[in-house]
């Protein structure tokens, strides 16, 4: 149970000390084992609620398991319910000793009342003990057909418990039948719920080996069962309403009229005072109106209300966790929520995870209308006392300015910010200011004159530290001071801990060079002279590769250090797209609150019941598509849940479906042995022979001559498109390709390829993965038509080797494209 | 679906431990209680309700200090799980009357009973106070609530001895009282979080009422209630959710932006003549929750200045203004207002003859703090304090001060003017005159006066 406890806290009978103690218990339980006399129960009460007491503080009190069952032939119902959470604790421990028990708990099972009977069947199911399996069939059968539906609630969770101690056993005493069949006939709806729990559960697990299981969870998501429960969902506690609410949003209903009965039929749903329910209905409305984008927004303005009052009622916890979903509406469709924004501002009592998702909120759903009261609100607290909320408003304030609205004015908050003279403040602002001159080039002006005024002595924080460097490199033109600024810094080099201080100094000092080099030529001597001596490796190779490229040729070294810059003008989202419509399709699970997909916190046996098309992905991925079983829509969202799985991940889920598994792996051990002898025999030549043919290909056959195909540099293809298509599209190319060592060297990051092959007129529409596995989607064009090509491209660094699936709207030009592919990918690393 | 519940004490001690699927290590209540403790050190910031360590999910709600924990392998619904913690809190403390870390462990085999019923293999079964009486054996051993912190804001009802009775809130739902006889008998509370933002100026900057009416019933044989509020009330801001402070103000009528209501509700009648109808279950509950952002009158005005008095001294006024009837008194009131990071004293001057007023200056947040026992309705209180700073004045002192919070209870108010005009319980008999009581309570969620 428990781990112990380090010290008892009070001298109070219910806190005993340890192993002395069990010894006492025991003692006094056979004492009073075989006693009638008037007050023994009493007495008995007493010692079992020490014993109790013991095992709930982690004190192990399984030797007196067998004085316990000793005692526990009584008629009195408390001293009963205390022997059958102790014995259900224990038994798993002893499975010898738990047998004893089971005599008792039989006979209960027969009991006359039903109390009696239920709680005897549910102690027996909760033993957990693998050989006392065939004492359980008997009972649960009866309990199943009991005419007291406490009795069948607790036979419906049993068979369950049944299940995960001998499935076999479950099925051959055909319980799951018998679940079906009291789900669809019972009149109290407890009974109805548990049955579903159940039945979920055992055919969840079981689909992954069975086409049979998997047949009959696709049933109760069926009109029949699923109408059958709506029909009485009232019947049913606002717990067992989540579990049908959650089947119903799995439904695919077959026109527009049935998702509008459905909503009228759920609208009342909105106003129940359990958060739980509300959210449960919200899912199932978002769910059903998918494909309808008028009605999909109108239920966001008809749900803001419920959800805002849902944060304001419950405990924080509860309100965090409506929030969380707020959080992820707000961010999918911000301007449906840009007048509710004084909502989101942060109130005193909030915590800091609130204020922090709350930052985010009003940062997203800023717009022209209403940026100038938010960046107010947000600029109160940048003096707030809980730094880091002052921080994160600081930093959202920078955001918003960045989203290009009313730049004019954050400006100058901003640069009030630096007038405030608290050190963090100043430190996040030079963070943003650098940011924004990045983005708005035309603002230096203004921003160089405040930040010239700043200290660099005054600013210890080295992302702050390197941001205000940054700028002195950048604007050393503007800045009178700025070349003695950096000499003095460079002067007091040994003193910089931070490499990255150090890194952005060498640069800044070099482009301060090219643009006041009579200035600066002392300090760039000084600092490369330090930066050769630097014991990073990172500073050092930095500092010879400037002094190297100034020898060379200083006209080329300006051209590679100080070249005319781009203004920016998007920057990077930290999550992808895919990522994001993930976690919605996830609404109303912890997915929201921990903003990630479930795969990545989940393992795979815990996946819950209703992801069990993951289990099925591979069979339409790499099984013939003739499965009948599952229809057109269903694989297309499993397709959709198979891009969105990292590699490593897929090749897990590839276990134990059928011809899925081998079709999967089969090409990969080949793979690997082949790419073995490639990568050994290319290892040497590569360089060279990479750079001349643009070749890294050794395994594909025959590699036809260049491609006659053009491809359309700037396509244009949205993320929903390209996931129906490559869930209708059947592979028309599938092949494996060596990277080249230049290529694997500069793929430190999915970027670096997307680029190169942006440069190919192939575009990225989706990455990801870790090293040394990335996974990329990428899709192209053909010039002057509207036939597209879909990529899927497995790279993995560790072994120099990509696979990859193509699938063309055109097939015959397939094998063209596939060239064409396969040659710019070869090249990456060498341009 | 939920692996294990358990609670633990402040300390960390388990005081009720399940396990329900056996597939979490038994270790997890030490590993959450680590987690939570040392959540992130350097930023002291709070560990949020829902985490992950190890692929296991931690899910908790902190009550009366308390914390009730459910671990689950699964992707659960969050607000499921705290809600279900939220009301294995409150269905306990309908069977102990009062809920503490002395009431559990003086009855832990009682909550085990209800864990069994609430919880099956991770399932929830029933919460309903009423539906688990017939499963639960254990006599309630009642613990003195006295000195116990309390459960939710209608605590405020315990304090003194008033006109109410003061243990009825505290009574255990199965327990029979020391008389023999059952007094019949029911609590209808109107309790309102009000949080408003003041600019520096003294003009409303937000404000936001959130209510809840909450029924505690103790009437045998469920008779049905109806609940009548104001005729006038009205729902909803016709879609628009912009505060705007001009718009009905004056007409009286009371304009929620959005409620929402406990299963046993009936609205049949509601949209005619705003009336409730309902058969109260066993223990307390939410009949009603609402949201109003409809403009108010604040219960206090809050104004603060700062001064420079000097090259390393500043001025701080704080004045408060009680904007209420006379026949009500606010108790437990506090202003906090933090001051220059590099304040070093604080001397306090209270106003002639202040009673049950206490100052202090908290070195550690920076913060000056000052407690008043009660506050008369129309009353004003002033506080002055002269800071000491150990560094000179640059910049703007009063961007370094601040915001002012307020915390206090108003019994017997209620900021909305949201009202229940009557109270009516079918009658059985002639002489079956049940006592009913109808309370309101006003409490400050995030009462901010800016600098």
């Amino acid at each position: 149970m428990a781990p112990p406890v380090s010290t008892p806290k009070s001298a109070s009978p219910s806190q005993p000390s340890g192993k002395s103690e069990v010894t006492d218990l025991k003692l006094q339980l056979r004492q009073l084992a075989g006693s009638r006399a008037p007050g023994a129960d009493d007495a008995k009460r007493d010692l079992f609620k020490r014993v109790i007491s013991c095992m709930t503080v982690g004190i192990d009190v399984s030797p007196a398991f067998s004085e316990m069952v000793m005692c526990s032939a009584t008629s009195d119902v408390v001293l009963k319910k205390m022997c059958y959470l102790y014995v259900g604790n224990y038994a798993r421990c002893n499975p010898d000793l738990a047998l004893l028990t089971i005599n008792f708990l039989q006979k209960d099972c027969h009991d006359q009342d039903p109390t009696i009977r239920g709680l005897a069947l549910r102690s027996l199911c909760s033993l957990r003990v693998q050989n006392l399996v065939e004492y359980l069939v008997a009972p649960l059968a009866a309990g199943l057909k009991d005419h007291s539906s406490y009795v069948r609630t607790v036979a419906a969770i049993g068979v369950l418990k049944l299940y995960h101690i001998s499935a076999t056993m479950c099925h051959d005493s055909d319980f799951p039948a018998a679940l079906k069949a009291l789900m669809l006939s019972d009149p109290d709806a407890q009974v109805v719920a548990n049955c579903l729990y159940s039945l979920l559960e055992i055919w969840t697990q079981d689909a992954a080996n069975s086409d049979e299981a998997a047949r009959e969870i696709e049933t109760l998501y069926g009109k029949s069962i699923i109408y059958y429960l709506l029909n009485r969902i009232k019947d049913f506690s606002e717990w067992a309403q989540c579990l049908v609410l959650d089947l119903v949003s799995k439904y695919i209903p077959s026109d527009n009229n049935e998702i509008f009965d459905m909503m009228n039929l759920l609208e009342d749903r909105l106003q129940h005072a359990n958060g739980a329910v509300v959210l449960a209905t919200i899912k199932v409305f978002l769910h059903l109106t998918m494909s309808m984008t008028d009605v999909h927004q109108q239920v966001y303005e008809r749900i803001k209300a419920p959800l805002l009052t849902l944060v304001g009622a419950g405990s924080p916890e509860q309100s965090y966790a409506v929030l969380c979903h707020l959080h992820l509406l707000v961010m999918r469709a911000p301007m449906l929520f840009s007048s509710d924004y004084k909502h989101f501002y942060c109130q005193f009592s909030d915590p800091s995870y609130v204020k922090k998702l709350k930052l985010e909120m009003l940062t997203a759903i800023a717009n022209e209308s209403n940026t100038y009261e938010i960046v107010t609100e947000l600029c109160e607290y940048a003096g707030n006392v809980d730094v880091p909320i002052a921080r994160e408003s600081i930093r959202a304030v920078g955001k918003i300015a960045l989203q290009q609205y009313d730049v004019n004015a954050i400006v100058d908050r901003l640069l009030q910010f630096l007038e405030m003279e608290k050190d963090y403040v100043t430190a996040e602002t030079l963070v943003l200011v650098k940011d924004l001159l990045r983005k708005y080039p035309q603002w230096s002006h203004d921003c160089i004159a405040v930040v010239g005024n700043i200290s660099s002595n005054s600013i210890q924080e080295p992302k702050a530290k390197a941001a205000l460097i940054w700028m002195l490199g950048e604007y050393s033109q503007d800045m009178m001071d700025a070349p003695y600024v950096l000499e003095s810094l460079v002067e007091n080099w040994e003193e910089e801990h931070s490499p990255e201080v150090r890194l952005h100094l060498l640069t800044a000092v070099m482009r301060c060079f090219f643009k006041r080099a009579p200035e600066t030529q002392k300090a760039l001597g000084a600092a490369l002279a330090a930066g050769l001596a630097d014991n990073n490796q990172d500073v050092h190779d930095r500092a010879l590769f400037y002094y190297r490229l100034l020898q060379y040729d200083v006209a080329v070294a300006e051209r590679v250090v100080n070249p005319p810059k781009q203004a920016v003008s998007v920057f990077a989202d930290t999550q992808s797209s895919e990522i994001k419509d993930r976690i919605f399709d996830e609404f109303n699970s912890l997915s929201v609150v921990y903003q990630k997909p479930s795969y990545l916190f989940t393992d795979k046996e815990h996946r819950g019941p209703f992801e069990f098309s993951e289990n099925l992905s591979n069979l339409a991925i790499g099984g013939d598509s003739g499965d009948d079983v599952i229809h057109s829509a269903q694989r297309y969202e499993e397709n959709d849940k198979d891009l969105l799985l990292s590699t490593s991940d897929k090749e897990e889920n590839g276990g134990p479906t059928h011809n899925g598994s081998s079709t999967y792996s089969a090409p990969s051990d080949v793979n690997s042995s082949r790419s073995l002898v490639s990568s050994s025999t290319t290892q040497p030549a590569a360089f060279a022979i990479d750079d001349l043919l643009g070749l890294g290909v050794l395994d594909t056959p025959v590699l036809p001559p260049p491609p006659a195909l053009s491809l359309n540099a700037k396509p244009v293809l949205d993320p929903g498109t390209f996931q129906k298509k490559w869930g209708q599209l059947t592979v028309s190319s599938s092949q494996e390709s060596t990277l080249s060592i230049q290529g694997v060297a500069s793929l430190t990051a999915p970027q670096s390829l997307i680029k190169h092959m942006q440069n190919n007129s192939i575009q990225c529409i989706a990455s990801g993965g870790q090293p040394p596995n990335y996974k990329f989607f990428f899709f192209a064009q053909k010039e002057g038509s509207s036939s597209f090509f879909l990529v899927e491209c497995i790279v993995n660094t560790a072994s120099a080797k990509a696979q990859i699936k193509i699938k063309a709207d055109d097939a015959s030009a397939s094998d063209a494209f596939a060239s064409l592919f396969q040659s710019a990918l070869s090249n990456f690393g060498s341009s | 679906m939920i692996s294990q519940f358990f609670v633990l004490s402040q300390r960390g001690d388990n005081i009720v431990f399940r396990d329900y699927r056996g597939e979490v290590a038994k270790g997890s209540a030490e590993i959450f209680f680590r987690k939570v403790k040392f959540w992130k050190e350097d930023e002291a910031e709070e560990a949020p309700p829902v985490f992950n360590v190890d692929g296991v999910n931690y899910i908790h709600v902190k009550v009366v200090g308390l914390f009730f924990v459910a671990t689950s392998r699964v992707n659960v619904p969050p607000s499921l799980v705290l809600e279900l913690l939220q009301r294995i809190a409150r269905v306990t403390k309908d069977y102990l009357g009062v809920l503490n870390e002395d009431s559990i462990r003086k009855n832990f085999v009682l909550v085990y009973e209800l864990l069994d019923e609430v919880i099956d293999f991770g399932y929830p079964q029933t919460t309903s106070t009423e539906v688990l009486k017939s499963y639960v054996f254990n006599e309630p051993i009642v613990v003195d609530a006295g000195r116990l912190p309390p459960l939710g804001p209608a605590a405020i009802f315990m304090q003194g001895t008033k006109r109410m009775p003061g243990t009825a809130v505290t009574k255990s739902v199965v327990a029979t009282e020391p008389g023999g006889k059952k007094r019949e008998e029911i609590f209808v509370d109107i309790i309102e979080k009000i949080s408003v933002t003041f600019s520096s100026s003294g003009y409303i900057l937000t404000s936001e009422i959130d209510g809840t009416i909450q029924m505690k019933s103790y009437l045998t044989g469920n008779p049905e209630i109806r609940l009548a509020l104001n005729e006038d009330l009205s729902i909803g801001r016709n879609g628009s959710s912009l505060y705007d402070y001009r718009s009905s103000s004056g007409s009286g009528t009371v304009i929620l932006d959005d409620c929402n209501f406990h299963e046993s509700v009936h609205l049949e009648s509601f949209d005619v003549d705003r009336t409730l109808s309902l058969i109260p279950p066993d223990g307390e509950f939410a009949v009603m929750n609402y949201r109003m952002t409809q403009e108010f009158k604040p219960p206090f005005r809050v104004t603060a200045l700062i001064e420079e008095a000097g090259s390393s001294r500043a001025e701080v006024i704080l004045k408060i203004r009680a904007d209420f009837s006379p026949n009500v008194t606010a108790n437990t009131i506090t202003v906090q207002m933090p001051v220059p990071s590099y304040t070093m004293r604080a001397s306090f001057e209270l106003e002639a003859g202040a009673t049950g007023q206490t100052t202090d200056f908290k070195e550690g947040s920076r913060r000056l703090e000052w407690n008043l026992k009660k506050i008369v309705g129309g009353a004003e209180h002033t506080l002055r304090a002269k800071l000491t700073f150990s560094q000179e004045i640059h910049g703007n002192i009063a961007k370094e001060a601040g915001p002012v919070n307020m915390n206090f209870t108003i019994p017997m108010y209620n900021a909305s003017k949201l009202q229940v005009r009557y109270l009516q319980i079918a009658k059985k008999s002639k002489t079956y005159n049940p006592y009913r009581w109808v309370r309101y309570v006003t409490q400050a969620n995030s009462y901010v006066a800016r600098l």
